[in-house]
């Protein structure tokens, strides 16, 4: 350019690595700085994941001890949430289930997610792979999710590595169908067109320019797959098709306890409460970030929040 | 397209003034014969239909039409971004630099978009990536064709959205495109068209979504920065007035083809065909008293996909006459670089307006 134009000092750095960390903490702590039900989400799921990690160790008994004499007794201090029909604490029994929950929820999570959108943004650019492909989805998406996971179970034997198999077969075929509807419509936008007459390749359009267009939307489908995966786990262990019985989750304890409910409706509450404000707090984070996600809600929850 | 940039277009080589510099040697892009059908379920859509041009180097072209003509056709076919399926170039060349791109690989067309031959589409709302910052967008050609580093194509972008008169372009460039206005945003497509100092750019329907005093900036900025860099300028434009100001030659479009060709001062002095003097009488003037009735053109534009044989302007024309509805006219020289598709181009003049009561 011309030397007119060229004002000395005019370069500008990117922003550094530690610039950036530091500005998306900035970011989420403006975030929830106003937003209690957001402050919920993250305080409910931090106490989930710590009892994930160390559930197992702070059970106050063996959970897998058996104590016949002590069983079906209501909730108090010995027993905060009682025993089941073996006598088993269900307090320890529920925390150590937080474990078995998360990692089937999480790992289902981030495999439909990670692969789903992928295949859903190659399929929803390229016309052919679609014709082809969403024939197989559209097949996949037409049997009942728990009873395709029950057959595949079957197959495959019942194991926590199995669950979370059948889990993300069934659940990538539907991130497939929603985030290939997304790329059809972007793929026909003007800055796609227009990404396209600057010389952008095919991969470049795809991942730069559609893919961070659908990120709001995968988000939000992310934190939906988890809160699902969460009870799809629970109705697989509860029908007895999901993770063995002698390791505890969520869906498992509620399983047995479902047959005692007017007996000591403890047994399947307390695990189920467990579920349901993990469910909740996902949704409440994830809708939060689905805003923050999204420049142009970004701006004005900052322009509110300043 | 192997040698992109030989002859070193530096910025600024050219002092104001010279603006209508079209240089002696040969065209920069010809166009000829070019063919682009739609094939659709109901038959095939002839979009182009045999159009050909020739671009001079500094040069502005304007190509006139109204809605469906196959000006936006044409544009996308030179860019070779004809959705296909269902559009499909099945004809003609369009040689850029002695090669017909038409003919090169996939890979060598990419090269030549952006960096050769740029292009500004119609909706400045909608051009920009709603969900990355202006600067990302604006380094992307200049990493892609200029093999920049981020930190150099940074301090590019900057001076960039000077250029195109951009105040304070730092704290913009971090910015994303909602928070910028209509006007704001065609220029900074206007930025990233002309960031790797293409040699043509192809600006379609570039200015329509704007309002009239935004659209008289964008235009003046388009034709000073084309005329600093040396650029030549394609305007694909319905506004015969948009064209009158800015344009050297005009190609008038109609259903596919073109009607009429020559300089601005000819097609708007002296219009050879009956489709380009009811464009020129349907265009309100100032210096006409206010009670004169504009004249429409009647009647409306036929089907491209089964034109009748003769000249497809015949059912719209006061000067047809029966050889129209057998032969079609080719270009007919009507002056020494004016051309006109039309029979009776002899008789075709503008009428006076006449006061309505």
């Amino acid at each position: 350019m011309d030397a007119a134009t060229a004002r000395p000092g005019a370069v500008r750095l990117a922003p550094t690595w530690g610039q950036r960390l530091r500005g998306l903490r900035r970011g989420a702590w403006r975030l929830t700085r106003n937003e209690p039900p957001v402050m919920i989400g993250i305080v409910i799921m931090s106490i989930m994941v710590f009892l994930a990690i160390f559930g197992p160790t702070l059970a106050r008994t063996e959970y897998t001890r058996v104590d016949p004499v002590n069983r079906l007794l209501a909730p108090s201090a010995q027993h905060w949430f009682g025993t089941d029909t073996s006598g088993r604490d269900v307090f320890d029994r529920t925390i150590a289930g937080a474990r078995l929950s998360l990692i089937v929820a999480g790992s289902v999570t981030l495999i439909t997610t990670v692969i789903g959108t992928s295949l859903a943004l190659v399929i929803g650019y390229v016309r052919v792979l679609d014709n082809i492909l969403m024939r197989a989805v559209d097949g996949l998406l037409s049997f009942p999710t728990i009873l395709l996971a029950l057959a595949l179970i079957a197959l495959l034997g019942s194991s926590v590595q199995n669950v979370i198999i059948a889990l993300s077969i069934t659940g990538t075929a539907g991130k497939i169908r929603l985030i290939r509807g997304a790329v059809l419509l972007l793929r026909e936008t003007a800055y796609v067109d227009a990404a396209r007459a600057m010389g952008a390749r095919m991969p470049r359009v795809l991942f730069i320019h559609i893919a961070p267009n659908t990120l709001g939307l995968v988000m939000v489908q992310a934190t939906f797959t988890l809160a699902s995966a969460i009870l799809a786990e629970a109705s697989l262990s509860f029908l007895g098709a999901g993770t063995p019985e002698f390791i505890p989750s969520w869906g498992n304890i509620v399983g047995t306890g479902q047959g005692y409910v007017q007996v000591a409706f403890w047994i399947a509450f307390f695990p189920g409460l467990f579920l349901t404000v993990t469910v909740l707090a996902v949704v409440l984070i994830g809708d939060a970030l689905r805003d923050y996600l999204d420049p142009k809600l970004r701006g004005r929850i900052e322009r509110e929040q300043a | 397209m192997t040698s992109g940039k030989t002859n070193g277009k530096t910025a600024g080589q050219k002092g104001s003034g010279t603006s209508n510099g079209a240089s002696n040697n040969g065209p920069l892009l010809q166009i000829k014969d070019l063919q682009t059908y739609f094939y659709s379920p109901g038959g095939v859509v002839k979009a182009v239909d045999g159009v050909s041009f020739d671009l001079r180097e500094s040069e502005t072209l304007g190509l006139v039409g109204e809605s469906g003509c196959g000006k936006s056709v044409t544009a996308l076919s030179i860019m070779r971004l004809i959705p296909d399926p269902p559009g499909r170039i099945v004809g003609g060349q369009v040689i850029f630099n002695g090669v017909d791109l038409l003919q090169v690989s996939d890979a060598e067309m990419r090269k030549v978009r952006g960096s050769e031959i740029a292009m500004i589409f119609q909706e400045p709302m909608t051009s920009l990536n709603p969900v990355l910052t202006i600067e990302r967008q604006l380094t992307e050609p200049l990493e892609l064709h200029m093999s920049m580093t981020r930190r150099q194509a940074n301090a590019r972008a900057s001076e960039l959205l000077e250029i195109v008169g951009i105040p304070d372009p730092e704290s913009r460039l971090r910015g994303y495109p909602h928070q910028m206005s209509g006007g704001q945003r065609q220029r900074v497509m206007i930025a990233m068209a002309l960031s790797c100092n293409p040699k043509i750019l192809i600006a379609d329907e570039a200015t329509t979504a704007l309002d009239v005093t935004i659209q008289a900036q964008i235009l003046e900025l388009m034709k000073d920065l084309t005329v600093r860099f040396g650029t030549s300028l394609i305007i694909i434009t319905h506004n015969l007035g948009v064209v009158a100001r800015y344009a050297n030659r005009v190609n008038v479009m109609y259903a596919g083809k073109i009607r009429e060709a020559g300089d601005a001062e000819d097609i708007y002095g002296t219009p050879k065909h009956p489709y380009t003097v009811g464009l020129l009488q349907s265009v309100p003037r100032l210096d006409v008293a206010t009670t004169a009735r504009l004249a429409p053109i009647r009647g409306e534009i036929p089907s491209l996909m089964n034109l009748p044989a003769g000249c497809a302007f015949r059912d719209r024309c006061d000067w047809a006459v029966e050889r129209c509805a057998v032969d079609d006219p080719p270009l007919l020289d009507v002056g020494k670089t004016h051309t006109s598709a039309c029979w009776e181009h002899a008789r075709v003049e503008l009428k006076k307006r006449v006061a309505a009561q």
